[in-house]
């Protein structure tokens, strides 16, 4: 009989307990037919309360306009780029993990790409409300878009990174929907395949488009899941360099930097998994999906968190190296007088900057540490406030002093309405996420399936004998073809 | 409409269902389908079926996306409406590059995901059958069309032969959503 999946004993397994494939689609799908529990409720219902704050805040910035968020003369960017940075930012987790990590063969991915891909949307959502709303007159919104209009027609200006934006954050987002929804078909029919309710029949069996499992549907759709894949790789690479181009394409000192787009994207991936962390980490105690998003899972995320943290420290330092061997002199006066000094109006900022993204991921050097839950949500949420701060450096010390004293601006704070905003985006992305969680598998099922005989704790237990074999044996016993 | 009738094995193994798959075919029976609950790579080319073409779709599109985006800015920055940008050229392809690209990608993905849902008739509202909803859980099922010369008691018993857990008889109206691959599948010794 053909053996068809082998893997090393050696690698721990990614599906814990005694499984097979009922209980994979029982375990996964048990939240989604259950009925919502009160923390459930309690969190929906904050992440609404948030939301509601948020819509009000918006609301009293397009009544009064953007003077409402105490921006001034020279920071006419204050916390709302800086969040849409930070929002779009942690969007590049879910399909870092999805698309990358596909093509890299990495078995750890299915355990968490559901999540992490939806976690994407929601995140990408939440950051496109920041350049929308900051245009002030958002009711001419649709000025960004290339239509044939009675002004000449005049077009807008595709030189102009801030219109390279425009269409690398919808790009994404369209193209991160797309590849997640199409993962989520096979899943959404095995939920109307078991729904006993009627609402339920219905819902999922409109959501699942008619899904049957078809071998050639199947390998249609792993044909388009891998050309996703290989499209969103450097689809995700250039959303954040484009972003960092908004800033890197000006003249002005502290953004006039060439490191910008490797240094965005390797900062961008540091806080996609820090949120990813996050929410995980509470998913699988709240969902009991601890067999599938194991200890494994979460130290693998926090290599990665190690990794791109130290990546994000090199380039800081890198920054500074550069500023000084510039020579010039406002580059010099950006770096070391508005960041290094700790006196300077905002030097605290950088500080806690480096400290939470620079020195506080190092911990995770220690395996003990890559493997306590509690460190992990700690550090995810530290990691967060840190990335956070990495964009207000950026946007706010680089601007409020620059090259005329006269022109130095006063110590921007940000107005309630504008902290409403952010506040409120944090209410869309939870109420998302409450929802999502509700009503979608937060575990890819197909795919869990797919990896269950290879990566299963029950079924890698059986290997053991295999790996006893010499290679004659193996290839005698277990030498298939899959052509006809 | 026309009644096809169909004999569905149900297998709980993959292990099991693929050298089945090889044993029904070179016995001579038309697979009409094989249901999983995921995908098993190697089924299709043990069933017969052609690779699909969607990675050359997906080509095309994206092909389609550069060339609109290029087409699109150097006609509307060269010759619709000419604007000094600082002294720079009007054809300043480098700073195009990125708008480019991300209507390449945008192109083959909508493209893509589209062409999917057109070849594999998936749509919402649309409803197929799938002759036993566990085929979405851990089963795997596989249908053997009847025609006028099969027998369906031997193929029920070489069907259980061959590994199957439970072996029915079923009939199915055909609609369009039923048999859409007949010109796919080739008989199996036709290929050997």
């Amino acid at each position: 009989m053909a053996l068809l999946r082998y893997e090393s004993q050696v690698r721990s397994p990614l599906v814990d307990g005694t499984k097979d494939y009922h209980q994979v689609t029982e375990d996964i799908c048990r939240p989604v037919e259950a009925n919502p529990s009160k923390l459930w409720w309690v969190g929906f219902l904050i992440s609404v309360g948030l939301l509601i704050f948020g819509i009000v805040s918006v609301t009293m910035e397009v009544m009064y306009g953007t003077g409402q968020w105490n921006l001034n003369k020279t920071i006419g960017w204050g916390w709302d780029i800086t969040n849409f940075v930070w929002w779009v930012g942690i969007g590049h987790a879910g399909t870092l993990i999805s698309a990358i990590l596909l093509l890299f063969r990495q078995g750890w991915r299915t355990g968490v790409n559901r999540a992490a891909e939806a976690m994407t949307i929601f995140a990408v959502m939440c950051a496109g409300q920041f350049p929308i709303w900051h245009m002030g007159r958002v009711w001419n919104a649709f000025f960004v878009l290339p239509y044939p209009n009675t002004r000449g027609p005049l077009w807008v200006n595709f030189n102009s990174p801030l219109l390279w934006d425009v269409f690398a954050i919808s790009t994404y987002f369209t193209v991160s929907l797309l590849f997640w929804y199409s993962g989520l078909l096979p899943d959404l029919a095995t939920l109307r395949d078991r729904a006993k309710v009627k609402w339920r029949k219905h819902f999922y069996g409109v959501a699942a488009f008619g899904w049957t499992g078809s071998t050639k549907h199947w390998q249609r759709h792993e044909a388009l899941s891998l050309v996703l894949a290989g499209l969103s790789t450097p689809l995700v690479l250039s959303v954040h360099t484009i972003v960092s181009f908004d800033f890197a394409t000006s003249v002005v000192p502290g953004w006039h930097t060439t490191i910008f787009p490797p240094y965005f994207v390797a900062g961008a991936i540091f806080s996609g998994f820090a949120m990813v962390q996050t929410l995980l980490v509470v998913t699988r105690k709240v969902l009991a999906l601890e067999d599938y998003i194991t200890m494994e899972h979460i130290e693998v995320m926090n290599k990665v968190i190690v990794l791109t943290g130290s990546i994000v420290g090199i380039a800081y330092l890198t920054e500074l190296f550069m500023a000084w061997y510039s020579a010039v002199s406002y580059e010099e006066f950006a770096f070391f007088q508005n960041r290094l000094n700790l006196d300077s109006p905002y030097g605290w900022s950088y500080w806690l900057m480096m400290g939470c993204n620079v020195l506080s991921p190092q911990i995770f050097w220690f395996r003990k540490m890559r493997r306590n839950l509690f460190v992990t949500f700690f550090m995810s949420i530290l990691v967060n406030i840190g990335m956070w701060f990495e964009r207000f450096v950026i946007i706010v010390t680089s601007v409020y002093r620059d090259y005329l004293p006269s022109a130095w601006s006063t110590y921007y704070t940000p107005s309630i309405w504008e902290i409403g905003f952010y506040m409120g985006t944090f209410g869309l992305f939870f109420t998302c996420y409450f929802l999502f969680s509700k009503f979608f598998p937060v575990i890819a099922l197909a795919e869990i399936k797919h990896i269950l005989k290879k990566n299963g704790e029950n079924f890698k237990n059986n290997m053991g004998e295999v790996e006893e074999e010499s290679t004659e044996e193996f290839g005698h016993k277990h030498g298939h073809d899959h052509g006809a | 409409m026309a009644v096809k009738k169909f004999v569905v094995g149900n297998f709980d193994d993959e292990a099991v269902l693929f050298p089945a798959v090889k044993k029904v075919r070179r016995a001579g029976y038309k697979i009409h389908d094989v249901f999983t609950p995921f995908p098993i790579h190697g089924l299709d080319h043990a069933m017969g079926l052609r690779d699909t073409s969607l990675h050359t779709a997906g080509f095309i599109y994206g092909i389609t996306g550069t060339a609109t985006a290029v087409g699109f800015i150097t006609w509307a920055l060269t010759v619709d409406w000419q604007i000094n940008f600082g002294g720079k050229p009007f054809f300043s392809l480098p700073a195009w590059i990125p708008v480019t690209f991300e209507l390449t990608v945008l192109f083959a993905a909508v493209g893509m995901v589209l062409t999917f849902c057109y070849l594999c008739q998936l749509a919402p509202f649309v409803k197929k059958d799938h002759f036993n909803p566990r085929s979405t859980d851990d089963t795997f099922v596989m249908a053997l069309e009847c025609t006028d010369k099969t027998s369906e008691a031997e193929a029920m018993s070489f069907l259980e032969t061959v590994g199957a857990k439970e072996v029915k008889i079923e009939y199915k109206e055909t609609e369009w959503w039923i048999g859409r691959y007949d010109k796919d599948v080739k008989l199996f010794h036709k290929e050997n």
